[in-house]
């Protein structure tokens, strides 16, 4: 367990970086969650593509109370945002350490069920 | 189907809260579907409420669960597509179809279409259709 500072508010994160409480979320928390990606890959920045990603999956979320397992996610994102959006090398681009599980953690999910 | 694709069904028994069985068995079906096989849900006795329509669950209420119904909705993403439901169970609760969520998946080989996902059947359907399932897992 460890919390990140958030606008002066301490913030939950259960031992792999997960928020523990989605209602914490806030577009900053998504932001400084990236940021601690940033150690393994300096150029890493969250663009608009990924918060069309990010922004599906919380959606998703408030709709079905689970996070999606990856081929969920992908099909889905085919049928929203279009075929060239809707495949693992596009995702996978974005998110290299896995769309479900990278995108979940910037989003405030939990783990994707099913996600080992 | 090719390789080693078997037939597993889910039987569901008991009521969606004050157990945790249902929605165990609800994310062991999400988890294996991933594995491409033949997967298919029975709700049988108290286990008919766990599709009810209009679940709800409040902070307060003492169930000390979160509703978790919307997740069933999902169940067609995941190609889980065959939910059987025990006729007698529902009508021994004085239930009907209609009080049921209206599940739906879309069919694949059939332009997409939207088709419902619950079929209500009766025992000796039931009884069959386990007949013929390799593996069943009773929660």
């Amino acid at each position: 367990m460890s919390t990140i500072e958030v606008g002066g508010k301490s913030v939950e994160l259960d031992e792999e970086g997960y928020l523990t409480n989605l209602a914490d979320w806030s577009e900053e928390v998504a932001g400084i969650l990236a940021d601690q990606d940033k150690a393994d890959n300096p150029d890493f920045e969250l663009t608009d593509n990924h918060w069309e990603v990010i922004n599906f999956l919380r959606e998703y979320y408030d709709e079905y109370q689970i996070a999606p397992a990856v081929r969920v996610l992908t099909k889905a994102i085919g049928k929203k945002l279009g075929k060239d959006k809707g495949n693992s090398k596009y995702l996978y681009e974005l998110f290299p350490y896995g769309p479900a599980k990278q995108a979940c953690r910037y989003a405030g999910l939990p783990k994707p069920t099913g996600c080992i | 189907m090719e390789g080693d694709v078997k037939k597993f069904m889910y039987l569901n028994r008991k009521a969606p809260y004050g157990t945790v069985y249902a929605l165990e068995s609800l994310e062991v079906v999400l988890i294996g579907a991933a594995f491409d096989q033949d997967v298919s849900l029975a709700f049988v006795d108290d286990g008919v409420y766990q599709l009810a329509n209009n679940q709800t669950t409040t902070p307060n209420d003492g169930i000390g669960m979160k509703n978790f119904s919307p997740t069933y909705k999902a169940l067609g993403d995941y190609d889980v597509t065959k939910l059987y439901v025990d006729q007698e169970s529902l009508e021994a609760r004085g239930l009907s179809v209609d009080d049921l969520m209206p599940l739906t998946y879309e069919d694949e080989d059939d332009d997409w279409a939207e088709k419902p996902s619950i079929r209500v059947v009766s025992r000796e359907e039931l009884t069959n259709i386990m007949d013929e399932q390799d593996v069943v897992l009773s929660f």
